[in-house]
Parts: structure tokens; C-alpha cells; sequence
């Protein structure tokens, strides 16, 4: 399987690791070339360096035979304008976006994107690990 | 009518000067700090702070009336792109104007359906085309939904088209050639119309063809 990882920071570069070491053949893209560090010293994919909206960089990077790509970029109207891009454009079978403000993660996941919001996922955690740990808080 | 202004840079704090001149009520949304304040002092509470990209704040312009008019015109086009998406999408806003800051962003607001663009690199590189007239071939309008633009060419004593039949031309697929303006006359161009130097040549051709056409026309730029 193909895949291609739009943003290299902490969760792009592990999922890219993950990615790869279960076989996929992955390319990562990411603006700073010192993000390749991140990948560690072993890393065999591709890296290309470039941004994002640029067509020529997600070209170069295989989107158009992907058979998926994860967008995780810094920027969440960066990752929302990608993903559509990717999806709408090039066709790619799946697409996941990591979006971290909940809003308009639900926004674009109501209009049919697959979107991780971290920002969501720890509210709820959050929530549940206080409600299981003190379930006879009562409302004040 | 209701107008939102995203973004109150030069572009979004003079639109916003001219709309509320010609008695319009808006709401301008701009996220920096420093800029807030000045546009605060001379606007008033038409300016709200905030980043326009949430909902939330859009909301709290009023995104939910709906405005009449919605114009994304911050200097970063994702944030454009996404402001003119949610308004449209999630709140019906019937007409959003997005700007395009760099100009090779335009396929993205075109495949995500944002039609009503303005970028001032494309129109200044119109007018420059305009200008030059040895750059030989001017674009008068850009159809963006059809994909279409419409271009005048100048046809020179050296130009290969120079005293060819109209019908005889290979041209890109898709292009043909309208009209011929010489003497002071228009004349519809016919396969039998021959070509002369000085004609101004009006065509229609699908934009990334535009280039090709000249080629046709004119042989390859000097």
C-alpha cells in the first residue's frame, strides 16, 4: 500500500513511523527539511520538502496512485483545504485530517471528511476520567 | 445591505471604509491585536476581534442572518478558502468574495466551488498583457466556471497565421477564433477569412490553452 503524510511534527512523524514499519510504502511531506530528523535515522520512505497547497510538491510526492494520505499539518485550514484537494482533485480512497479546533471539526466531518480532532478526544477523556473517578460529585 | 469583512488589512479596512460611505452595514472581523486597535479608533464597534475562521466568531458577526454579502479577504488563502466554505456552506450565505493572495492557489477556490475570487497578481499581469502589446496576445475575460478565456491577439507581418485561411490553422482543441477587428471594421471570423497583419484577433480558448493559441498565431514568443 501507498501512503503519503502531509506535515511532519510530532503526530505526522509517528504516524509515518507507524505506517511504515507495517509495510506501507510512505512518502512525507513537510516544509522544514529538518523534519526529516524526526523520522528517525532508519527512516527508507520518501521525504519531500515543500508545502502543502503546492500541487507540484503533493505531485511529487505520489499523491496521485496514494491509496491514502493523512494530513497533519500545523494549520487547520491548511489541513481542511489539503484534505479536499486530495480527496476532490486526486481521487486519493482515504483521506484522514487532524483538525484541533472542535468546530470546525464537526463542521467538515458532517460534510462527510474523516477527521481526527485531538482537541475533542481529550475533552472527552478528560470528562470521562473525572466522571468515572468521582462519580458522586453532585451539582452544586 | 449586511456585509461581513474577514481580514481588515489594507484590502478589508478600505472596502469597509467605501461600504460604510455608501450607508451599508457591516461587520469587519480582524484577529491582530495592534491592527484591532487602529481599526477600532476609526470604525467603532463595526470591528470585532477574532480569529474569523471559527464559528464562533463568525457568529458573532452575525454569519447566522445571514449577511448578503460575505468578503474573505485576509492575506492567507486557506483561512479565505475555509471562511468562504463555512459561510456558504453551513450558513447559506448566497454570495462570498474570496481573495486570492497567490495566484497559483486559484485551482483550489476553483475545485472547492469558492467561484468569486479576486486576485490582485492575476489582474495586474491582465493589465501589464494589456499594456505590452508585444507580449502579443491580451486576456479580456476569464469565463472561471466554463474553464474559458477570452483573448485578443494582434497578428504581425512575421506571424505564421499571417495571410492563412481562419479554416487552415491548427489551433488547441476547444479554441476558436470570433472575430476580426481591421480598418476599423469587425468582421466574424469565417474558415474562409484570411488572415492579415494588424488584425486583431478576438478567440475563445480553455485557459491553460491560452499560451498554445498564441503559438498558433503568432509562433513562439520572442
Amino acid at each position: 500500500m501507498r501512503g503519503v503524510v502531509i506535515g511532519c511534527g510530532r503526530v505526522g512523524s509517528a504516524v509515518a513511523r507507524g505506517l511504515a514499519a507495517d509495510g506501507w510504502d510512505l512518502t512525507v511531506v513537510d516544509e522544514d527539511e529538518d523534519a526529516l530528523g524526526r523520522l528517525g535515522p532508519t527512516w527508507r520512505g520518501g521525504f519531500v520538502v515543500g508545502h502543502g497547497m503546492d500541487v507540484t510538491v503533493l505531485e511529487e510526492a505520489g499523491v496521485a496512485d496514494a491509496d491514502a494520505a493523512v494530513v497533519s499539518t500545523a494549520g487547520d485550514n491548511t489541513n481542511i483545504v489539503i484534505g479536499q484537494v486530495l480527496q476532490l482533485r486526486y481521487g486519493v480512497p482515504t483521506v484522514v485530517v487532524r483538525i484541533l479546533d472542535p468546530a470546525r471539526a464537526k463542521l467538515y466531518s458532517d460534510r462527510g471528511m474523516s477527521i481526527v480532532c485531538p482537541t475533542q478526544t481529550a475533552i472527552s477523556s478528560l470528562l470521562e476520567t473525572v466522571r468515572t473517578a468521582a462519580p458522586k460529585a453532585a451539582p452544586a | 445591505m449586511y456585509v461581513i469583512v474577514a481580514g481588515g488589512g489594507k484590502v478589508g479596512s478600505n472596502v469597509t471604509r467605501s461600504l460604510l460611505d455608501l450607508g451599508h452595514e457591516l461587520t469587519l472581523i480582524e484577529q491582530r491585536a495592534d491592527r484591532f486597535a487602529r481599526l477600532e479608533e476609526e470604525f467603532g464597534p463595526v470591528v470585532i476581534r477574532g480569529d474569523a475562521t471559527e464559528v464562533a466568531v463568525l457568529e458573532r458577526a452575525g454569519i447566522a442572518r445571514p449577511p448578503e454579502l460575505l468578503l474573505a479577504v485576509t492575506g492567507d488563502d486557506e483561512d479565505n478558502l475555509v471562511i468562504s466554505q463555512i459561510a456558504k456552506e453551513a450558513y447559506g450565505v448566497r454570495k462570498a468574495v474570496a481573495r486570492v493572495n497567490d495566484p497559483r492557489n486559484q485551482q483550489h477556490f476553483d475545485l472547492l466551488g469558492i467561484t468569486q475570487t479576486v486576485c490582485a497578481t492575476t489582474s495586474i499581469l491582465g493589465l501589464v498583457e494589456h499594456e505590452v502589446p508585444e507580449h502579443g496576445l491580451v486576456r479580456l475575460l476569464e469565463l472561471q466556471k466554463e474553464g474559458l478565456a477570452v483573448v485578443e491577439v494582434q497578428v504581425e507581418g512575421s506571424s505564421p497565421a499571417a495571410g492563412k485561411k481562419a479554416g487552415g490553422l491548427s489551433l488547441p482543441s476547444g479554441s476558436r477564433l470570433i472575430s476580426v477587428f481591421r480598418q476599423g471594421r469587425t468582421e466574424l471570423v469565417e474558415p474562409t477569412t484570411v488572415l492579415r497583419p494588424g488584425d486583431q484577433v478576438l478567440a475563445v480558448v480553455p485557459t491553460p490553452a491560452a499560451l498554445d493559441l498564441r503559438r498558433a498565431l503568432l509562433g513562439a514568443p520572442k
